[in-house]
């Protein structure tokens, strides 16, 4: 089904299901729907290809303070559609029956309308599964082509409409050597430039190059180092695990504890914001609210504002911000440095370059410590030169520490990432992030 | 139901290419249902309904699939012709040219004593406002909640052969966690961070104990609050099941997993110390560490008849008296490399295909009372519940954190410890496995993520409490 057809479909379905509402009722109704190609690579050959279209309604159905929630996928058929909500809201209505009120329920009652399409002009799929397996030759490719439309819409029985939708596409992939030696990189955008694939995998052979040197083992210890904005991207993801939302800094399990309790800070150069307006996020959520164009979470280092879901803010009375329930930012931007791009290796002098990081967890969350492994295009630099890369290590460290008095500078350009994620549905978040130079990292195994 | 849905078998198989090398229709129906109370607050109860189909076929030395969750005609005749188009263009340049797939009949549904249909809606919440209630132990309890989470999930499969294999799969997640605080100091402990989840239907509850729990877990939490950090040095490490589940999941569980083997993992969940020639030899731990792959295991998450290609599922040995045996290989995988593997080609849902998983991944009982394990132990630490999580690609570099611990000195526990950590290297760390209990406990995880395009699913994991020497154990803070 086309996004144009997905969106009429859509109004239609809210409008008849308001037809059906009884006595008080409201119904906020949320729509999430793809049409993807996925196209899986290893070795440089196909691995699995297909497609998938699908939609999803999701349904708050409320009466005064009382209400129930539940979601249905759409086949697209207004008849049985019809149906499939009708049950739906029958169930809904039953529980909602037997329920204490809510509290805590909050939703938009004078919402505007509001539409956003992120237009794109994609590849054939069978023309992209070409280009990639062309520019694939002679290398162990590995990585995944996701592309295609996805939208998300709000509606309401007060009459409310948001859509958004975009045509993207996304690929992400590795280069191997042999082991775990690889190089990493991505391509992700709205129209295919040939010239601009061919410039990254270019890119990622001669990285390659540099990973044939015989790797470096290196002992546990403090290493100055360099985090590149994929590896920041890591670090930004654990921060985002309940550094930002208004709960979890209530509930005093936010990893931030020590700005909420000790007035911890990280250093001035640090700021970053929930730059909806810079990302490729809708900026409507699943109760009809607006999101701002950008919420300044930490500003020269100290906290500033919470990401508030409308739960939060009738749970601890304050406004609402339009985050979602899980209060994690969508578009989430940290401001550049000064650090110039050329003289990165020089200003490393001797130490790490980290390409990546992987699996990050906290090792004591409410002291911010992290822990996590060097991944892809990590190297060893010695006098401003890379020497080689290295056998894995484990960093176990606090963001207080690397976001602070150990942070030495943040780059002067910032790279945009677009979130290769794919579970349940393409992801549209994004990041914009520098890179860091810290004046050492702690490394256990 | 319209007249669209009850015809839907009959639709799918008529739509099947007959002239393909091989041709599938899976259609999958999720109903899933999540209760919680947070701090008195009954929060909204959330039903789901997902549905949809994926059609793969198999021609000429290609392959393609097409999901969708449009049940028309049209929409499936438009998902059985995108399937066929891949097919078409990645003919001659696909990793597996042959389909080695079997047209299975057959059959599974869970087992269920007492269904949740068997008791309303209002007495379900009343259990998760007793336990949220009984967690409110102490002023320095912050936060907590009760949430009880179920899957019902019906899979029809089709082949183009003849083959139909129909299973129904019905699981609980019951979840507990009580926070407690004061100033910078907080602590959580949680029913097994939903680890003591199974098949079935309320005896999944009563069997894991959900109802004693909730006092506990409030006291325990505000008890850590007062506990010294747990103390670094190398000692000996004895695991609880509910952490035993995270070890066997992390540093067996994925290493064996033979696509990642293969290198199809290699760009995001990474690849795996294991290879091909260590089957038949590789000391994998002591002779005391016997685990199998068994999905016939009663009221164990990931109890099947038949993975999502067809296969039939059987309890098979993966590491035998410490000796790895095979890896968990799907029939796909299996052509692909040459060995000998398991029933774990499953999907997430509808909308992706099958990839190499972990089903029911458990450790053997051993012999030994828990209390003889702590006996033995002069100087060391008892963990529980997962907390922290993080390997290394290849799956041997690993950091483990728990909710709690408890010292152990002179065969004897002394007290409790927070923030208890570990790290190791797996191909080491069950080499020095010295003791395994005889307490089997079932258990899982709901979320296990892998796979392009991603895909979480939900996996079982068994064992009884286990000891191992010589292990770097630490406390938190910076």
């Amino acid at each position: 089904m086309s996004v144009d057809d997905a969106r009429e479909r859509f109004d239609d379905l809210v409008t008849w299901a308001t037809g059906t509402l009884r006595g008080d009722e409201v119904l906020l109704a949320s729509l999430r729907g793809e049409n993807s190609d996925f196209v899986r690579f290893n070795h440089g050959a196909v691995r699995q290809a297909g497609s998938v279209q699908q939609q999803s309604l999701a349904i708050d159905l409320i009466s005064g303070r009382n209400h129930a929630e539940g979601s249905v996928t759409l086949t697209g058929h207004p008849a049985t559609d019809q149906v499939r909500v009708a049950v739906l809201l029958d169930d809904l209505r039953a529980q909602r029956a037997v329920l204490p009120e809510d509290p805590y329920l909050l939703f938009a009652t004078d919402g505007s309308d509001s539409e956003r399409s992120v237009l794109g002009e994609l590849p054939a799929a069978a023309d992209a599964v070409d280009a990639v397996s062309t520019g694939a030759t002679g290398n162990d490719f590995v990585g995944i082509y996701a592309a295609g439309s996805t939208f998300e819409a709000f509606g309401s029985s007060m009459g409310q409409r948001n859509w958004f939708d975009a045509t993207t596409f996304n690929l992400d992939w590795s280069l191997h050597l042999r082991g775990d030696k690889a190089t990493k990189n991505a391509y992700a955008g709205t129209s295919w430039d040939e010239q601009a694939f061919r410039s990254k995998i270019d890119w990622s052979v001669r990285e390659l190059v540099a990973l044939g040197r015989p790797p470096k083992n290196l002992p546990p210890g403090g290493y100055r180092s360099y985090l590149a904005p994929a590896a920041m991207q890591e670090i930004m993801g654990m921060l985002s695990w309940g550094g930002f939302g208004l709960r979890a800094h209530e509930t005093r399990q936010t990893p931030l504890l020590r700005m909420v309790t000790e007035g911890a800070s990280f250093a001035p150069a640090v700021s970053i914001v929930e730059d909806i307006a810079g990302g490729v996020a809708p900026d409507f959520q699943r109760a009809g609210f607006q999101r701002p164009n950008a919420v300044q979470l930490i500003t020269n280092g100290a906290f500033d504002s919470h990401l508030v879901s409308p739960r939060s803010a009738q749970e601890y009375g304050v406004a609402t911000n339009g985050a979602e329930d899980y209060e994690y930012p969508l578009a989430l931007a940290m401001s550049p440095g000064s650090l110039p791009a050329a003289g990165l290796l020089d200003a490393l002098d001797t130490g790490l370059y980290i390409g990546n990081l992987w699996y990050l967890n906290f090792s004591d969350r409410t002291a911010c410590r992290t822990t996590g492994m060097t991944r892809f295009g990590t190297f060893w630099v010695e006098g401003g030169e890379i020497v080689a890369p290295i056998e894995v290590l484990r960093f176990d460290d606090s963001a207080f520490n690397l976001l602070g008095d150990r942070l030495e500078g943040l780059t002067e350009t910032a790279e945009t990432i677009l979130d290769s994620s794919t579970y349940e549905h393409r992801s549209m978040e994004s990041l914009r992030l520098p890179g860091a130079l810290v004046s050492e990292m702690t490394f256990t195994l | 139901m319209t007249d669209l849905e009850t015809r839907l078998e009959d639709r799918l198989r008529g739509m099947l290419p007959a002239d393909a090398d091989y041709a599938s229709a899976r259609h999958v129906v999720e109903r899933g249902t999540n209760l919680s109370v947070r701090n008195g607050v009954v929060e909204p109860p959330a039903a789901s309904h997902d549905e949809g189909v994926m059609f793969t076929v198999w021609r000429d030395g290609g392959i393609g699939y097409g999901a969708t969750s449009d049940l028309t005609d049209a929409g499936l005749a438009a998902a059985v012709e995108r399937a066929s188009d891949w097919a078409q263009a990645t003919a001659g340049r696909s990793v597996v040219d042959q389909t080695p797939l079997l047209h299975t009949v057959g059959d599974y549904e869970t087992p269920v004593a007492e269904s949740f249909d068997s008791m309303d809606l209002v007495d379900q919440i009343a259990i998760l406002v007793r336990a949220d209630s009984a967690m409110n132990v102490d002023d320095r309890i912050v936060d907590r909640g009760a949430a009880m989470l179920r899957y019902d999930v019906e899979t029809l499969l089709i082949t183009n052969g003849g083959g139909r294999v129909a299973q129904r799969i019905r699981q609980v997640f019951p979840d507990l966690h009580a926070t407690a605080n004061v100033g910078s100091n907080t602590q959580t402990r949680t029913y097994g961070r939903a680890a003591f989840g199974g098949q079935g239907g309320l005896e999944v509850m009563a069997e894991h104990g959900f109802a004693d729990a909730p006092v506990r877990i409030g006291e325990e939490a505000v008890a850590l609050l007062d506990a010294p950090n747990c103390p670094t040095g190398v000692m000996d490490l004895l695991l609880a099941p509910d952490q035993m589940v995270l070890q066997i999941h992390e540093s067996i569980g994925h290493p064996l997993e033979l696509d990642r083997i293969l290198g199809d993992e290699r760009n995001y969940a990474g690849t795996s110390f294991v290879t091909p020639d260590m089957f038949g030899t590789y000391q994998y731990g002591s002779e005391l560490l016997n685990v199998t792959f068994d999905p016939t295991v009663a009221g164990e998450v990931a109890s099947y008849g038949y993975d999502d290609d067809g296969t039939p599922a059987q309890r098979t040995y993966l590491i035998k008296s410490g000796i790895l045996q095979r890896p968990m290989g799907g029939t796909i995988s299996q052509a692909r490399a040459g060995l000998n593997g398991v029933a774990n080609s499953r999907a997430s849902s509808w909308n992706r295909p099958p990839i190499d998983r972990m089903a029911n991944l458990n450790v053997e009982a051993g012999e030994a009372t828990v209390d003889e394990l702590i006996a033995g132990i002069e100087h060391g630490v008892l963990m529980e519940t997962n907390v922290s999580w993080s390997i290394d690609d290849s799956r041997n570099k690993f950091q483990f954190g728990c909710e709690l611990g408890r010292m152990i000195e002179n065969g004897e526990i002394t007290g409790i410890v927070r923030n208890p950590n570990y790290r190791g290297i797996s191909s080491t760390f069950w080499r020095n496995l010295t003791g395994v209990a005889d307490d089997f406990t079932t258990m899982g995880t709901p979320n296990c993520g892998k796979g392009e395009p991603n895909q979480v699913i939900r996996v079982g994991h068994a064992s009884p409490h286990c000891r191992f020497s010589a292990v770097q154990v630490f406390g938190g803070e910076a």
